[in-house]
């Protein structure tokens, strides 16, 4: 294992203390707590907006935080769910009186870890409601999972529910637009290469020189199945096939799209597979009203990609224009 | 037979223990069907728990209990923390403000345990999660309890039961959890959850019987 690190017990606290060392106008952290808030928080009358999850996906969750996206963002160890206590502190100090709205990705771990968050704020009379984002279509929903994964579809939860937020919008109104997000949004992700937690010391899977691994999560876990390497237009071509047919995503149908590094790949291959996206849209009649290349939700050093869609109407549209100010995530209308 | 809240203490504390003991091998169960934490992540919790027991050596046995589960909660990490946590923290809610329990107590807070894992996984028995181990212990303590067997033997009718659902983990695909992406490949390994399930009850019913 080469990494720049000190030492893997320590480097999620080194890491946001070099946050907030970069970014103090964006936020602060919780003394005690892996949590960010807004540096402003907590926003008087607001609905507040709070994530979180493993770490390793930089720049989510932290880097989401800010004006009209996230109030608070919750750090677990390495690609391990926060603990309540964490995400309970994240509640208390961003609720600004008009409750919280808790956008958690669909694991295991991270859907009862923040549950109990909820309910220990709920005891103390804040206003807690939450949604769950399944936007990975790698894996099956079925009785005979947990369900699908949360992947990097969640970014665009939190820009659009952020915004209807940010609008002064009531926290069953941000609920809704939420939903309306994950219902609209579908993902699926590729590796060429493994990545390693720094606890571990070693990739959780291995590939060989000449093999990808199609349908990954962003935990290091093993995906779908194993293929040789193709070139890039055959690779988009694979995942936008699962995706396209899961939704559907029709002609006539207008979308964003995000094209989502996984930590290692260059942004020239991302650009090279969102071309190739842009066209297969085109050739389907589907149009492309905004697109986002770059890391966005990421997975330590793994080289790979994944693609999103996202089906718009006219109140999406408006949210996703809608101004935001975070570290990672910019917006200064269209 | 009652038991008050000093061995209610030694059974946190013989439970820790049993946790410590079997560690690597929870985790090496976990390895092979899940990521490879358990047991680092629940002995992590029951070490951090035995700090906290001499901070309520004189409470009430809910107090002792409801401690138990928080720090589990905030300690423990993925998704065995909110199950124990819960569990330990609606037992405590059973045994509010009393000092001593008998058979019938421990039943309510069996059950409160119980249904606080099934709401929170939102899990029944036959999905290879703890459940499959702790479902068959209640019902064999609640059998032995209406057939006032007695708080020793009741409890290790519940261990037998605990350990035969265990085993029977081998033999099911798992439906919940981490397991569950494994489908199929899931069978022939036992659940580590339901082990260490079957841990705790032991370390319980031990305690007691020495009594």
């Amino acid at each position: 294992m080469k990494k720049l690190i000190n030492d893997p017990n320590t480097v999620v606290e080194e890491m946001m203390e070099g946050i907030v060392q970069a970014y103090p106008q964006y936020v602060r952290k919780l003394e005690g707590f892996n949590v960010l808030v807004r540096a402003d928080a907590p926003v008087s009358g607001k609905v507040a907006l709070v994530s979180g999850g493993g770490s390793g996906h930089e720049p989510a969750h932290g880097g989401y935080v800010g004006k009209g996206m996230l109030d608070g963002a919750v750090a677990g160890a390495v690609f391990t769910s926060p603990t309540p206590d964490a995400i309970y502190e994240a509640i208390k100090a961003v609720d600004g009186g008009a409750g919280v709205l808790l956008v958690v990705k669909n694991y295991t771990g991270d859907v009862m870890n923040f549950d109990m968050a909820k309910e220990m704020a709920e005891m103390d009379g804040i206003k807690v409601d939450s949604i769950v984002v399944n936007d990975d279509v790698a894996v099956e929903n079925s009785t005979w999972t947990t369900g699908r994964r949360g992947i990097a579809g969640t970014v665009f939860v939190h820009k659009i529910a952020g915004a209807a937020a940010d609008k002064g919008m009531a926290l069953e109104e941000v609920k809704r637009v939420g939903e309306k997000v994950i219902a609209n949004v579908r993902s699926m992700g590729m590796a060429l290469t493994p990545c390693t937690v720094p606890a571990a010391g070693k990739p959780s899977f291995t590939l060989a020189e000449n093999e990808m691994e199609i349908g990954i999560g962003i935990h290091g876990e093993p995906g779908t199945h194993r293929e040789s390497v193709k070139p890039a237009d055959e690779v988009a071509d694979e995942l936008l096939n699962k995706i396209l047919v899961d939704l559907p995503y029709e002609s006539g149908d207008e979308v964003a799209v995000m094209v989502n590094g996984m930590g290692g790949t260059p942004l020239m291959e991302l650009y090279v597979i969102n071309r190739h996206v842009a066209s297969v849209l085109k050739d389907k009649g589907i149009k492309v009203y905004k697109t986002f290349v770059g890391e966005y939700m990421t997975s330590l050093e793994m080289q790979g990609a994944s693609i999103t869609l996202l089906k718009l109407d006219d109140e999406l549209k408006g949210l996703l224009d809608a101004p935001s100010d975070t570290i990672a995530f910019k917006n200064f209308g269209r | 037979m009652t038991i008050n809240n000093i061995n209610v203490i030694d059974i946190i504390k013989v439970m820790a223990n049993a946790i410590a003991e079997n560690k690597e091998y929870l985790t090496e169960l976990d390895s092979a069907i899940g990521d490879a934490d358990h047991g680092i992540n629940m002995d992590r919790g029951m070490q951090a728990v035995l700090g906290k027991l001499p901070s309520v050596e004189d409470k009430d046995i809910g107090t002792v209990l409801k401690t138990v589960g928080m720090t589990l909660v905030s300690t423990v990490g993925g998704a065995s923390g909110p199950l124990y946590g819960t569990a330990f923290m609606r037992a405590g809610q059973a045994a509010a403000g009393k000092m001593e329990i008998d058979e019938k107590d421990i039943l309510a807070i069996f059950e409160a345990a119980l249904q606080g894992i099934k709401e929170r996984g939102k899990a029944v028995a036959g999905e290879k999660t703890m459940i499959d181990a702790l479902e068959p212990a209640l019902k064999s303590y609640r059998d032995a309890v209406d057939n006032n067997i007695g708080l020793a033997e009741a409890l290790n009718r519940a261990v037998y039961a605990a350990k035969e659902g265990m085993e029977y983990t081998k033999n099911i695909i798992a439906t919940k959890g981490r397991a569950s992406y494994l489908g199929e490949r899931s069978i022939g390994h036992q659940d580590p959850g339901a082990t260490s399930s079957y841990l705790l009850l032991q370390a319980a019913a031990r305690v007691v019987n020495s009594l």
